[in-house]
């Protein structure tokens, strides 16, 4: 395992790490009621119990550098820094949202913030990150890009071919799986023989490390030192994030298979209470400064609903705008 | 004269590409054997001592991988040209393709562009059986998103593969393998083909025979055939499936008034039916019979040689089909 909790870090870089993992949890609770008011179609994948991951990762990335995202990235893009206001206009559908409506929960896109976008085809984007990562070096810009999935993708067909090929191109790409354990409700025990996911890097040719995904320093740390190798044309790395997902797959899926007591367990075990703990026990952080952290982040996404309330419904006639980019032979009012 | 050079169509694609990377640096070519080979059918030939292995890529057998790292590097602002070796090969690249290239702009609300062009080998009627030889180009016209070429000379094929890698929109880009011996009148230098304009390859006034790729000399030769019998058939060849320049098919049918389609895909669902529906939809009223499709049988490619021709449309089934729009012989349902 990665070690964390060590180092001693400015204060104010940690007490960001907290808040946008508590950003994380609010925007995932408030999005799951407003679905349950009906205010969000279809359904949102919440990321509570894996904040760490995302937060820990995206702390060892510059503005320069991008990720691809999943179904369940909320997180990676309030880590990334993307607005919480037109994160929250897209989910609920309406204009002023990132994607004007198009994309919703599972497609939030922000090319200006480094977010490629979010997929919500299992290990879609693995391949997407490694010819970013190809394409960015080729233009010679400096960046990485972190392609994060979880343990169900990691046994689909192209993440195996994304992972050989970025290894044959030394492709300055991080691959980060989340591990939470669980499909929707087939146990990760169920879909593969071994322990680790991060041994499979071995057949590729590139390092592979198992991090604790409920620790942000820890994570932080091992995205570093993947970050800094992806830099310096090395190659790709493999983290593999232990985590848990606390809440149900989905908004949607009312049936949860998983055992009482392991989520009792996991919830024990949760990153931002630990991560709390750490900062007044070891960092000196007063527990008054933590509430206003919590309650800033609470604020932040009250403050984003009301936004994304306040936006206007597309218009209907918009359905038929940008299927096609400006082209010559598109002539207005034709798809194609 | 330079403009009395004739090229075979895989030396005018060859043009293409070295032209379109000499011109922008962001295009590059990706796929299998196409580097230190030059491609299975030359294609690429001489790029990689030109542009160097970055540019050049001899990918692992890993078609989904190519494809989706093509997204990706398009997405961050390359013109990617990704080569299947064999067009067969898009069922292992349909998500990428179809989930990713084609939605990627829409889902984000148009924020992005996707500059992508995947190129591939049609490779039916020279016995390479049924899974070499399939004409799919159906797959994409279905799918939101893409852009469809699929040329029938080689002056067409350098026009339109320029046309392809400068357009911001991901283009399927289908070559029919018997052509790329063929040769043909091209220029030297840099011209470009629109997309979405037919082309009129020959003239004529009693029926209208719309195809494209292999199937416009199909056409033309049947075209010459009967012109011995003073029928004078007017043959388009769309060159682009998708957009389709509809106008120039419907303006023919308003002249002859009479429509055969001519397809070397199978019948169901083909582009022939399509082409059939928007005459219907926009010209009925020119209709003086009821138009005919000349297409593959719906079956696998067989490989034995007269196995094939039974599948694949002939000349004489396209003569069939003129004569029976025309209502001139015994009126017999030609292949398909």
């Amino acid at each position: 395992m990665a070690t964390a909790e060590t180092a001693t870090h400015d204060l104010e870089v940690l007490e960001n790490l907290l808040l946008r993992m508590w950003q994380i949890r609010a925007f995932e609770i408030r999005a799951m009621e407003l679905f349950e008011e009906k205010l969000i179609r279809g359904s949102v994948h919440p990321y509570v119990g894996m904040e760490a991951i995302a937060v820990g990762v995206c702390a060892a990335l510059g503005p320069d550098d991008y990720i691809t995202s999943t179904h369940r990235g909320h997180g990676h893009c309030v880590a990334k820094g993307l607005d919480l206001k037109l994160m929250m206009a897209e989910i609920i559908g309406r204009e002023d949202g990132y994607c004007r409506g198009r994309g919703g929960s599972m497609h939030i896109t922000a090319m200006e913030k480094g977010m490629l976008g979010a997929d919500a085809i299992v290990a879609g984007s693995s391949a997407i990150a490694v010819g970013a990562a190809h394409g960015l070096g080729l233009q010679g810009r400096d960046a990485v890009v972190v392609c994060f999935f979880g343990d169900g993708a990691a046994n689909q067909g192209i993440l195996h071919e994304a992972c050989n090929l970025a290894a044959v191109l030394s492709a300055p790409v991080v691959f980060v799986c989340e591990n939470n354990a669980w499909a929707i409700s087939t146990p990760a025990a169920a879909s593969t023989r071994i322990e680790d996911i991060a041994d499979r890097a071995a057949g590729y040719g590139f390092p592979g490390v198992v991090a604790d995904g409920n620790d942000v320093l820890g994570m932080r740390d091992a995205a570093k030192e993947a970050v800094e190798r992806a830099r310096a044309g090395a190659g790709p790395t493999l983290i593999e994030a232990k985590s848990y997902r606390v809440t149900p797959h989905s908004a949607a899926t009312k049936t949860d298979l998983r055992p009482p007591e392991e989520l009792d367990a996991w919830r024990a075990r949760d990153p931002i209470l630990r991560f709390s703990r750490y900062l007044c026990e070891e960092a000196g952080v007063e527990p008054a400064r933590l509430e206003v952290i919590e309650q800033q982040a609470k604020r932040d996404v009250d403050e984003a609903v009301e936004f994304a309330l306040a936006s206007p419904r597309p218009e209907a006639g918009a359905a038929l705008e940008d299927v096609y980019a400006p082209a010559d032979w598109l002539s207005p009012g034709r798809l194609a | 004269m330079s403009e009395q050079r004739e090229i075979t169509m895989s030396e005018a694609l060859n043009e293409a590409l070295h032209e379109e990377m000499e011109r922008d640096p962001t295009v590059f070519v990706v796929g299998e054997d196409i580097a230190r080979m030059g491609g299975l059918f030359q294609v690429t030939s001489g790029l990689l001592d030109r542009f160097g292995s970055q540019r050049v890529i001899d990918a692992p057998i890993s078609e989904a991988a190519q494809a989706g790292a093509g997204v990706g590097a398009a997405l961050v602002g390359c013109r990617p040209v990704v080569e299947l070796q064999i067009a067969d090969f898009v069922s292992l690249v349909m998500d990428q393709v179809v989930n990713h290239a084609g939605k990627w702009r829409y889902m984000s609300g148009g924020r992005v562009t996707v500059p992508f062009v995947l190129r591939g080998a049609v490779s039916s009627g020279i016995g390479m059986a049924a899974q070499h030889s399939q004409t799919l180009e159906a797959w994409f016209v279905h799918a939101p998103g893409l852009v469809v070429i699929m040329p029938s000379t080689p002056y067409d094929a350098k026009g339109l593969l320029k046309s392809a890698i400068r357009d911001d929109n991901p283009v399927v880009f289908l070559e029919k393998r018997l052509l790329y011996s063929r040769s043909g009148p091209v220029p030297q230098g840099d011209y470009t083909v629109p997309i979405g304009v037919a082309d009129v390859k020959r003239e004529g006034n009693d029926v209208t025979v719309v195809s494209y790729a292999a199937g416009v000399h199909l056409a033309l030769q049947a075209a010459r055939q009967l012109a011995r019998e003073s029928i004078e058939a007017e043959v388009i060849d769309v060159r682009t499936l998708k957009p389709l320049d509809v106008d120039t098919v419907t303006e023919s049918v308003r002249k002859t008034g009479r429509l055969v389609v001519v397809t070397e895909a199978a019948g169901a669902g083909s582009f022939a039916s399509e082409v059939v529906a928007r005459v219907v939809d926009e010209a009925y009223d020119a209709l003086a019979s009821r138009p005919v499709r000349v297409t593959a049988r719906d079956t696998p490619m067989p490989y034995a040689a007269p196995l094939e021709r039974a599948v694949l449309p002939q000349v004489e089934d396209v003569v069939a089909g003129i004569n029976a729009v025309l209502g001139r012989t015994p009126v017999e349902e030609p292949a398909g």
